[in-house]
């Protein structure tokens, strides 16, 4: 596919991954924020290819995996209902909750559909009129535009059965939870070329400065990976930091104007709980005071719903870059994906998972 | 999650809300929203994540990260030692 297979060229990875060692003369820290990125760099053993001293750190962007166990226990609540369909995104669907996950509610009947888009569950909302749909807004900035859009429609078209069980977080806030935590050892981001997309980077510029970090935007193939690397260490060698754009075939300074305003719209910026992490200040989007009446923690009244987690499972330390998932004593015995302990080894995009499959 | 795919825009309707079109990946198509592009032409492609067009890629700087690839490759032979150098990147 054009745009795609010319990111995917193993040889001129390899050569990348070379010119990458040749510059490298110190035991660098990078993170890579996103799971789409941490995917790629599992799957075609790119940690494999680069200097030993360096260490990639696997970041906590996965928005499967950061979804709080409680959000879980309250859709697993909302789609047992038998007044309710409830529309999800399919990896949401085995994410395990305090007792069940939402595939067993399905087998037990819960009328529960996997959708591609968000207006697919709008459009189920307006060809049921007897039920009351529930769309799980989970994400990055990435999605939140188009869960957004999802909202405003409904709202446009008067439609009065249609929520959202919404979960939404920030990529910057968590970058600075993690890097002033004391135990930080990332020296370096790749920052999510398609959360950039949307948010554009400007608000990278006071991080990297407060810090003293430098931050790539990056894409997603193994080329782009390589190449954001290679520009991450470019920086840390020549004593450098700035915010640059490896992805700018897709990324622009300013991000989708349009986008952000409809976000501006549609949310407000609130604290929220990270799954494994706790809760970061400023880190989540909450559904306007105006728009309550589409927000199904409000109408569904679930919010008395919290959970604790399983005593086992060490995915804030892997979330966070402070333990590799093999540091898990359950990980690959009690944990596996056909029954995962913790959402890392649920999402392929979660670093549990992701070191499973490509046996590490 | 963050999934997002290029496609190349076959259609669009402006007349409806929000704005819809056909768009081709790799010959599958679906029906996108590109409400949020409002320069997007019929030829361009662009990056869509769960029905939603978030960006037109630019074919220019597609070429010139290609290119950089190239001139990297050129510019050290295997066995040199290349200083750290300033990025050829879009630095901000
Ligand atoms: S292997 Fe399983 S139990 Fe261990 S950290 Fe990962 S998800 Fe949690």
């Amino acid at each position: 596919m054009k745009y795609v297979d010319e990111y995917r060229d193993h040889a001129l990875a390899s050569q990348y991954a070379e010119q990458i060692r040749r510059i490298t003369t110190q035991p660098w820290h990078i993170m890579e924020i996103c799971g789409g990125q941490t995917h790629t760099i599992v799957k075609s053993g790119l940690d494999q290819l680069l200097p030993e001293s360096m260490t990639l750190i696997h970041g906590p962007g996965c928005p499967v995996c950061v979804t709080p166990l409680e959000t879980i226990d309250r859709a697993v609540s909302i789609a047992g209902r038998s007044d309710v369909i409830f529309a999800s995104f399919g990896d949401m669907l085995r994410v395990p909750g305090s007792t069940k996950d939402l595939l067993t509610v399905k087998s037990e009947g819960g009328d529960i559909r996997i959708v591609y888009s968000p207006l697919d569950a709008v459009a189920i909302a307006q060809q049921n009129p007897e039920k009351r749909v529930v769309f799980f807004a989970v994400g990055f900035e990435t999605t939140a535009p188009p869960n957004a859009m999802a909202v405003q429609m409904a709202r446009k078209s008067g439609l009065k059965n249609f929520s959202i069980l919404c979960s939404h977080v920030l990529v910057p806030p968590a970058m600075e939870f993690l890097l002033s935590s004391r135990e930080n050892k990332v020296q370096g981001f790749l920052a999510a070329g398609h959360v950039c997309a949307v948010t554009g980077y400007e608000a990278y510029d006071p991080i990297a400065s407060k810090y003293r970090v430098p931050i790539v935007v990056t894409g997603f193939e193994p080329v782009d990976v390589l190449q954001g690397i290679s520009m991450v260490v470019r920086q840390l060698e020549g004593g450098r930091i700035d915010v640059e754009n490896q992805y700018a075939r897709v990324v622009r300074r300013e991000g989708n104007l349009p986008a952000r305003k409809l976000l501006a719209e549609t949310f407000d910026v609130a604290d929220r709980p990270w799954r494994g992490i706790g809760i970061i200040p400023n880190s989540g989007f909450v559904l306007k005071e105006s728009l309550a009446a589409y927000d199904a923690e409000k109408v569904f009244d679930v919010l008395h719903i919290s959970a604790q987690e399983s005593p086992l499972c060490i995915a804030g330390s892997v979330l966070q870059g402070l333990k590799k998932p093999h540091d898990c004593p359950a990980f690959a015995k009690e944990c596996v994906p056909e029954h995962p302990l913790g959402a890392p080894m649920v999402s392929s995009e979660g670093a549990c998972a992701a070191y499973y499959h490509f046996r590490r | 999650m963050c999934l997002a795919v290029p496609g190349q825009v076959l259609e669009i309707d402006r007349q409806g809300e929000p704005t819809m079109g056909k768009v081709s990946f790799g010959g599958v198509k679906k029906m996108i929203c590109l409400d949020w592009l409002p320069e997007v032409k019929v030829g361009d492609y662009v990056i869509v994540h769960v029905g939603f067009a978030l960006s037109i890629v630019d074919e220019k700087e597609a070429l010139e990260t290609i290119a950089m690839f190239d001139e990297m490759a050129r510019l050290a032979p295997p066995d040199e030692d290349v200083p750290a150098r300033p990025s050829t990147g879009t630095a901000s």
